[in-house]
């Protein structure tokens, strides 16, 4: 079967961002995904929508699941998939990032996928390479397939984006999938609350058109969507917050906070989760938590990234 | 014509006469038709008087057919690259790209690779210019030894090997004993101090301006703040210790109230912002362009308006180029890895221009703080259209439109921000002591 039924035509040579796609653009990625929702639930998972296509995963910061999402979905989309780490290559040995791109073009994928720890490092990369290229993570910027799967879980779940309050919490000053998900929620008409201690709020944040508070009890009033965001180990001491057991005294999520949002509010974490720190165990494992969940829309997601993007490679 | 002209003339002594110009200069000519005659090295005389019909018999002519003529440009802050940064410039080509960008006077930056902190390094730039070098270049030398901030460098035996001014270029003192020492010190000397006020640490890894644009860019900002608290913290030094006091770049509003302050109290303060800082804004780095990374970074727009206000109203002295070439290594990185700085020796009048052109600025205000402002500052005698004063003129059409093109560019290195941008103005010929340095092909 192929999961191109309908007419879902999407203009884009590579995605680099939320920014820059239209609602429509977004709406044709969620349907294309729902539909490679079945794929995955097959017991013959493979397509052949890449069948032949080189896929490079270019991860220069270490990733578990969105490096192993992008890959599975290379896969049953039929393409030869290769990973590169950042550990094992040579841009530990001063090579530029221009360089490895350079190098790797010569070797002639037709999409690479790539996670950079600067911001704007992808689009970069994506001006020197003749390739399809997709972002998986560039600095605080930008992640736009977590948002997708974070918009698909959301919409499957209550049938909708558009007027619902999502309120997104923790550490918004280095979040790339804070960033992507206002532009996306914003664009499909949903109400966007940020909400975590001044420290990690960037400047100029209402001005993506968020409303701001830097108390859970307020932010979490009439929610429908909780989204937490991790807090990485190395911003947990001193620098931002005095330390990680305030910081879950006040922010973090626990069952008599999620009782400040609506009773059927669901529970979303990109992961890899703090237990004890943003989110509480019973939380996270509870009956409101969609967190498993997003994992297989971040499957979804990808393949119908990686597909869209196929109709755009030559000879495609 | 009162003119006093060698009876038998030689070519040495060939009166050079730039006549049908407009001219205009910081103080005394405001677009008044007519020329320069021009006498080893030296403007003999000046104004509607001269004129094709009444000028020395051997005179070589230039009509210049209606284009300014203005004093040439006087940059307060260039890095040239000479020594140990060869490789970004050298004092042939950084001259080579003021001369066709009107700039007969460079004050090179200290902060080289080794650093202008002992007498011998000031006698190497000068030496380097006078064998290589197209305009006039003035060392300005560290302020600190090896720009550390820590001890005072020998202000004494550099200004007597020829520095002019003090700064340590980038890098700003953070100690501020340090700094009051250097003032206290610089005083007895009546040496000028150019500090570049940053507070480092609230900066940190801030690369550009802070707000909703660094936010959606996911880059770290830098606070206003980082510039203002500085700067206030040196004032209060400078009233403190009575030195004469340059603010090198003030690119805010914050930093623009604390010059006003200053000033209103008659302390001997003045200050100084870039070309960039006047013509361009955070968001012109749209997508992460590199060229655009500065120190301190392009600010919101409505400061750079309250900057180019207070160019026109003279709190704000001087315009620098803040030239700072970097090879394509240190810029073709992602945004935060890149180096800070711009080229901008030979782009800076016609960027400068675009202010003038929109109704922003008086082109006699604009061509003031390029030439006779930062002559005064100094103490230099150019930098004026006067009789007597040495002959660095330029002639530019201020109409002229063309597109940049970095591969034409003569620094060596292309980092402009203006990269495929359309300028109008375009410097036709430069001299410097009554020499041709550059004349448009």
């Amino acid at each position: 079967m192929s999961y191109h039924d309908r007419e879902l035509t999407f203009p884009h040579r590579h995605l680099l961002g939320i920014e820059g796609l239209s609602p429509q653009d977004i709406d044709v990625l969620l349907d294309l995904a729902e539909q490679a929702i079945e794929v995955s639930r097959q017991v013959e998972k493979k397509l052949s929508t890449l069948r032949g296509r080189t896929l490079i995963n270019l991860f220069f910061e270490a990733s578990t699941r969105t490096q192993s999402s992008f890959e599975l979905a290379g896969k049953r989309l039929g393409a030869d998939v290769m990973n590169m780490s950042v550990a094992s290559s040579s841009v530990k040995k001063g090579e530029t990032l221009l360089d490895t791109a350079m190098t790797l073009n010569a070797m002639r994928p037709d999409i690479i996928v790539v996670r950079h720890a600067q911001a704007g490092a992808v689009h970069l990369l994506a001006r020197k390479v003749d390739c399809s290229v997709v972002n998986a993570g560039d600095g605080a910027h930008e992640h736009p397939t977590q948002a997708l799967l974070d918009a698909l879980t959301i919409r499957r779940n209550r049938g909708r984006i558009a007027g619902l309050i999502v309120a997104i919490c923790g550490d918004i000053l280095h979040s790339r999938v804070a960033r992507s998900n206002i532009l996306l929620l914003t664009a499909l008409g949903a109400r966007v609350r940020v909400i975590g201690p001044s420290t990690l709020l960037p400047a100029g944040i209402a001005r993506m058109g968020v409303e701001v508070f830097t108390d859970m009890k307020q932010g979490l009033q009439d929610a429908d969507i909780v989204m937490m965001l991790r807090l990485q180990r190395e911003r947990m001491q001193g620098g931002f917050i005095p330390s990680p057991k305030e910081f879950f005294r006040f922010f973090g999520l626990d069952e008599e906070k999620l009782n400040y949002a609506r009773p059927d509010a669901l529970v979303l974490h990109p992961g890899p989760m703090n237990r004890g720190v943003e989110i509480d165990s019973a939380v996270a494992d509870g009956g409101q938590s969609r967190i498993r969940e997003q994992v297989e829309m971040g499957v979804a997601v990808r393949i119908a990234v990686l597909g869209a993007l196929a109709a755009h490679l030559p000879n495609g | 014509m009162k003119m006093k002209i060698p009876a038998s003339p030689s070519v040495a002594h060939q009166p050079l006469a730039l006549v049908n110009g407009r001219l205009v200069d910081g103080q005394t000519f405001d677009c008044v038709r007519g020329g320069i005659l021009i006498l080893d090295g030296r403007i003999l005389d000046l104004g509607p008087e001269v004129a094709p019909k009444n000028l020395p018999v051997h005179s070589r002519v230039i009509d210049c057919g209606g284009d300014f003529l203005s004093p040439g440009l006087i940059d307060m802050r260039a890095f040239v690259g000479e020594p140990g940064g060869e490789h970004r410039e050298t004092i042939a080509t950084a001259t080579a790209a003021a001369a066709a960008g009107g700039v007969t006077t460079i004050l090179a930056r200290p902060d080289t690779n080794p650093p202008v902190d002992e007498p011998a390094v000031v006698d190497f730039l000068l030496r380097r210019a006078r064998d290589t070098g197209r305009v006039r270049l003035i060392p300005c030398a560290a302020m600190t030894q090896g720009l550390r901030g820590e001890e005072i460098a020998e202000i004494g035996l550099l200004k007597q090997a020829g520095a002019l001014a003090f700064s340590d270029g980038a890098h700003s003192i953070a100690n501020s004993r340090v700094l009051r020492r250097v003032l206290s010190y610089a005083r007895d000397f009546d040496a000028l101090i150019i500090h570049y006020a940053e507070d480092r640490d609230l900066a940190a890894e801030g690369v550009m301006n802070e707000g909703e644009f660094a936010t959606r860019l996911g880059l770290a900002g830098i606070p206003r703040e980082a510039e203002a608290i500085t700067l206030d913290r040196d004032i209060r030094l400078v009233n403190l210790t009575g030195a004469r006091y340059h603010a090198a770049l003030v690119t805010t509003t914050l930093s623009l109230d604390i010059i006003k302050r200053a000033k209103d109290a008659g302390l001997p303060v003045t200050a100084g912002t870039s070309i960039n800082h006047l013509t361009l804004n955070e968001t012109d780095i749209g997508d992460y362009r590199t060229f655009l990374k500065l120190a301190p970074p392009l600010r919101r727009e409505d400061e750079r308006r309250a900057l180019v206000e207070a160019l026109a109203s003279g709190l704000i002295d001087i315009i620098v180029s803040d030239h700072n070439p970097q090879d394509v290594e240190t810029k073709r990185l992602p945004f935060a890895e890149a180096e800070n700085g711009a080229i901008g020796l030979e782009t800076m009048l016609a960027a400068g221009l675009r202010l003038v052109a929109s109704g922003e600025v008086s082109l006699q205000r604009l061509i003031g703080a390029m030439t006779l402002r930062p002559a005064e500052i100094l103490g230099l005698p150019q930098g004026r259209l006067r009789v007597g004063a040495p002959a660095d003129i330029i002639r530019f059409d201020a109409e002229a439109a063309y597109v940049v093109d970095p591969s034409k560019l003569r620094s060596r290195s292309k980092n402009t921000p203006f990269d495929e941008a359309t300028m109008e103005g375009r410097v036709k010929l430069t001299l410097v002591e009554g020499r041709v340095v550059f004349e448009e092909e």
